[in-house]
């Protein structure tokens, strides 16, 4: 037996439509069968984990809350995957960012007026930023290999994070535990709504709409896809490699560092040692999730905000460990990106074929 | 008007079973910051949760969250439970504090308990153990056993329970031993069993005949073992990993403070308040010492019995690394000043970044 | 001491060692599998309870070894078979794992394992100071020895390493030679499971012979690494391998005599080290721009 891909001389309109249903619909299969084996009633499993969490304000408002950062972070790193620059790091970019956002409530916590939750965002943006651009002149200057590098500086980032906290950045009122002080209003993400979300949500939504613009509509915007496309074709053109990979790591960076000082200002309100749940990473699934489509991606990031809160969910009421969850998130993303595939290409299964020369 | 049929159908659907599901008197509720699967310190608070199972059989309802990472995802997983019916909360890991206020401050009817913090409220009350006992008991064990005088200690984060707890060892140790010394490595990490494994041979490797750990993991103590050395096992009596080398083990036990105050929610009596207990209360447990001759066992025994008596092992005098003394002869240090503690006692060869 | 010190980093670098020639074979095939941390915690937990259950510590890294094999195999059927993107497989190969490991793992938490045997090589480990070194190891260590020798020899010396680097380089041109892109990747693929299994079987049978959930504690990540550190030669991973587990071990040493460092700042030292010969290796752009295979990450469909 051999699978085999043909591509489609079109995507296909009609696939575009039915491959996430079949998606969900094989991650539900998997669900019920993963939900039976483990001694629970599949069919209210299912429920609390998809349908639930979208029709209870509370939840709807925690799936906000939880695809914000999600989404910020992965349309950044849309535009540096879209030119061809593997930033893997914008879990370290989002800690930095969240670190220099914090250091005007924290040095400086008298500083109270309406221009402190500004600048806050600011300096999150230029720290999140600076912490790309290391691997990023790495690599136009010594073509250094930006994977590695950005992944290993988020290693480093969560120490100087765990360094200032149980250190130099410890609340002095809070006998030695490794924590900030409490920020005051002035530094705190006005809500909106009765619960968590904040102006976090809308500033996201602005960004998405500013980069698919900025995607489609502008000169840099065909600049990025070109030098992701065919760099020589781009360079023949007169960009610039070089200063296009410090232009987008500076973006995803800045974004990154942007939901991070989001997070921190708007839910947690202090620097903890630990203040990401992975983001940085999950955004990268996100990001490919959303076929680097700024609109993709907004589907995408609530698609797995809801994987996350279903899977709690059923935890919490069901009993339902959250390795099964982990599980049941890896399959949905599997799903996904096979049903992708028959956008592209129509799948022909056959038995030996003439091609001979196959057989090597 | 259809969305609205379908929530209002979905809403009916969530109600009949979540009354299906609200039998019992008192539900219970857990968030824990790792798996339950650590063997470590959420393993031992599980331990707790089962034992209140057992105890209440079909009058407790309980239901945990696991590996809920400290920051924004601790608030949601408290709310749930806060909004699932929850009679009572326990959140099980101290960067858990401010979310946790936040929740309590949000359902007044609900009562919450947090471990190891410091921030209480009406129906927000706090609960630690005294750690610290156990490691005066393991000090003295090891002053005596040990034949190079030298112990390497490997420790997670400098925060005021693990820096009592290396002071509370090295006193123990000072009173069979004045010249005891003591390696202190920080792993960085409570739970990454190769790396505190790494960190065990190097200690072993600078010639250290007894090992101590305030990380999780099983590792250190089976490095013990390979390497012909003794140590103590953390949260959980871990002899099945090193028969020959474990000489005894601090046990966080839970279930009775768990059984305690979910009874007093039953019976309408549970109040806020500051729980801090330990070897007396039975919330730490040291496990059978093996290993050692007998006099040692009856020492260890002897000042578990003092200690269970309320003696407290920071008890002047007591010097500082300076050589200052900062306890005066007889005067017990306030349980506040134990809580919050950042500095060493005289011997510690080690610093703390301030 | 320094006899005592290399023992521990031998162990430290074994299963990073392992994991990276795996991920490097399948690099060179042209493929990146961001998936060694999910493929690597399944070996750690099939070879822990497979060593459990029949006693035999063989039986056991020959189980995670498999264990290894059925997750990449997952990965390649969806990566090359259906073309989806090969970064966002790998990091859903990776969740997938995470939870399928403590799923299966549940009945092993708290229960003691077996520790591999150390196997003594006859007069090899009567030498001073080399044998006690290199030949009193137990036997993965030796397995990663050989794998080592065995990669760089297929890879640079057979016609086997040769497709495989033509496929890696060139995919247009190895199917134009009439080469099978997708099996060639395939079985590149599954070797590197095979070795990312083995890896974390070590970890859980040798390293610490124990069950947790999680153990593997983003070792899979400092593989990946090791591979893009050592431009893709074999001997450059010996070299990245120990050289990270060297600082990991020192910064331990450096502790315990008492320096007052933040140890935050040491611990970050082995990542800071990694990205410092990073930048020296690649400022000699040749090398690396030699090394790189150039259809890395791009996925292949053959035209009919």
């Amino acid at each position: 037996m051999r699978i085999e891909l043909v591509k489609r001389k079109e995507h296909s309109q009609l696939m575009t439509v039915l491959s996430p249903l079949l998606a969900v619909l094989l991650t539900l299969i998997t669900a019920a069968i993963l939900f039976s084996l483990a001694g629970k009633d599949p069919i209210e499993g299912l429920f609390k984990f998809f349908i639930e969490p979208l029709f209870d304000s509370w939840s709807l408002q925690e799936l906000l809350v939880k695809a914000t950062p999600l989404v910020l972070i992965a349309a950044g790193l849309s535009v540096c995957y879209l030119s061809n620059n593997w930033n893997i790091g914008a879990e370290g970019q989002f800690v930095v960012g969240a670190i220099c956002g914090s250091f005007l409530p924290i040095i400086f916590p008298d500083f109270q007026n309406a221009l402190t939750l500004p600048l806050m965002l600011l300096f999150g943006i230029a720290g999140g930023a600076c912490w790309a651009l290391i691997p990023a002149i790495l690599k136009a200057r010594f073509s250094t290999n930006e994977i590695l590098s950005s992944l290993m500086l988020v290693y480093v980032g969560n120490l100087l994070l765990d360094y200032l906290v149980r250190g130099p950045w410890r609340d002095p009122d809070g006998y030695n535990f490794p924590e900030s002080l409490l920020f005051s209003d002035a530094a705190t993400m006005p809500s909106i709504g009765f619960g968590r979300l904040t102006i976090a949500a809308p500033i996201t939504l602005v960004v998405i709409v500013v980069l698919a613009l900025v995607l489609s509509r502008t000169l840099k915007g065909f600049e990025i896809r070109v030098m992701g496309e065919s760099p020589r074709a781009g360079e023949f053109a007169g960009f610039s490699k070089g200063r296009l990979t410090l232009f987008v790591f500076a973006i995803s960076g800045g974004l990154a560092g942007l939901a991070g000082t989001m997070e921190v200002s708007g839910s947690l309100n202090q620097l903890l040692p630990v203040i990401s749940p992975g983001y940085g990473f999950t955004a990268i699934i996100v990001a490919f999730l959303g076929r680097l489509n700024p609109i993709g991606i907004l589907i995408a990031g609530f698609v797995l905000a809801l994987s996350y809160i279903g899977g709690e969910g059923v935890q919490a009421s069901l009993g339902i460990s959250d390795k099964i969850s982990n599980v049941i998130q890896g399959m949905l993303l599997f799903y996904v990106l096979a049903c992708d595939t028959l956008i592209l290409y129509k799948v022909r299964i056959g038995h030996n074929r003439r091609t001979a020369s196959q057989g090597a | 008007m259809k969305n609205l049929l379908k929530a209002t159908a979905a809403a009916a659907v969530f109600t009949a079973m979540a009354g299906a599901a609200h039998a019992a008197d008192v539900k219970a509720c857990w968030v824990y910051v790792g798996p339950v699967g650590d063997f470590g310190w959420t393993y031992q608070h599980d331990q707790g949760r089962q034992a209140v199972v057992a105890e209440f059989g079909d009058k407790v309802e309980t239901a945990f969250l696991e590996s809920v990472p400290e920051g924004p995802d601790a608030e949601r997983a408290i709310e749930r439970f806060a909004r699932d019916g929850c009679d009572i909360v326990f959140t099980t890991s101290f960067g858990y504090m401010n979310p946790t206020v936040k929740v309590a401050k949000k359902y007044p009817d609900v009562k919450f308990e947090h471990a190891t913090g410091y921030k209480s409220a009406d129906n927000l009350a706090t609960y630690n153990s005294k750690f610290h006992e156990g490691r005066y008991i393991i000090g003295q064990i090891a002053g005596k056993m040990s034949k190079t005088g030298v112990a390497g200690y490997i420790t997670s984060f400098p925060i005021p329970e693990v820096i009592s707890g290396i002071n509370a060892f090295m006193l123990g140790a000072q009173t069979v031993n004045p010249d005891f010394k003591v390696k202190v490595v920080w792993a960085n990490t409570w739970f990454d069993p190769a790396k505190e494994a790494d960190a065990a041979k190097a200690l072993a490797d600078q010639g250290v005949d007894i090992m101590v750990q305030h990380t999780d993991s099983t590792a250190p103590l089976q490095v013990a073992q390979e390497r012909g050395i003794h140590g103590f096992g953390q949260a959980s009596d871990m002899i099945a990993f090193a028969p020959k080398s474990q000489y005894t083990a601090i046990i966080d036990e839970w279930g009775p403070y768990y059984i305690e105050r979910i009874k007093e929610v039953m019976e309408g009596t549970w109040e806020t308040k500051q729980t801090w207990s330990g070897l007396a209360e039975g919330h730490v447990v040291m496990a059978p010492y093996t290993n050692l001759p007998d006099d040692v066992v009856a020492m260890a025994k002897e000042t578990e019995a003092k200690i269970s008596g309320g003696w407290e092992p920071f008890t002047g005098p007591i010097f500082n690394q300076e050589g200052e003394k900062v306890v005066e002869d007889g005067v017990t240090l306030e349980d506040g000043a134990i809580l919050g503690m950042d500095w060493y006692v005289q011997g510690v060869d080690d610093k703390l970044s301030k | 001491m320094f006899e005592a010190i290399l023992l521990t980093v031998i162990t430290a670098a074994t299963p990073l060692l392992i994991a990276a020639l795996g991920e490097l074979v399948v690099e060179r095939s042209g493929v990146l599998n961001l998936g060694v941390e999910g493929m690597m915690i399944m070996g750690a937990v099939v070879g822990f309870a497979a060593a459990n259950l029949t006693g035999s510590g063989t039986l056991g890294a020959l189980a995670a070894v498999l264990a290894g094999v059925c997750m990449a195999s997952l990965f390649g059927f969806l990566v090359l078979y259906l073309a989806t993107n090969q970064v966002a497989t790998g990091l859903s190969l990776t969740i997938l794992g995470l939870g399928l490991s403590g799923m299966i793992g549940e009945a092993f938490i708290g229960v003691p394992g077996l520790k591999l045997p150390r196997l003594d090589i006859p007069l090899l480990s009567d030498i001073p100071f080399i044998g006690p070194v290199f030949f009193q190891q137990d036997a993965l260590v030796y397995v990663a020895f050989a794998l080592v020798a065995l990669v760089s020899y297929v890879l640079f010396r057979t016609r086997m390493g040769l497709i495989l680097r033509a496929v890696g380089d060139n995919h247009g041109s190895a199917h134009a030679l009439g080469y099978s892109v997708l099996r060639v990747r395939f079985l590149a693929v599954l070797f590197g499971g095979g070795c990312a299994g083995l890896a974390g079987g070590y970890m859980s049978l040798a390293y610490t012979p124990q069950w947790v959930e999680n153990m593997t504690a983003g070792r899979g990540w400092i593989a990946l690494a090791l591979v893009v550190f050592s431009s893709w030669l074999p001997l450059r991973v010996v070299g990245g391998a120990y050289l990270f587990g060297a600082v990991t071990v020192l910064t331990f040493h450096a502790q315990a005599q008492g320096i007052g460092i933040p140890s935050q700042f040491l611990s970050s030292l082995p990542y800071l080290a990694t990205i410092l010969v990073l930048v020296v290796i690649s400022a000699n752009r040749r090398l690396t721009l030699v090394n790189t295979p150039a259809c890395l990450g791009k996925p292949f469909v053959p035209d009919r």
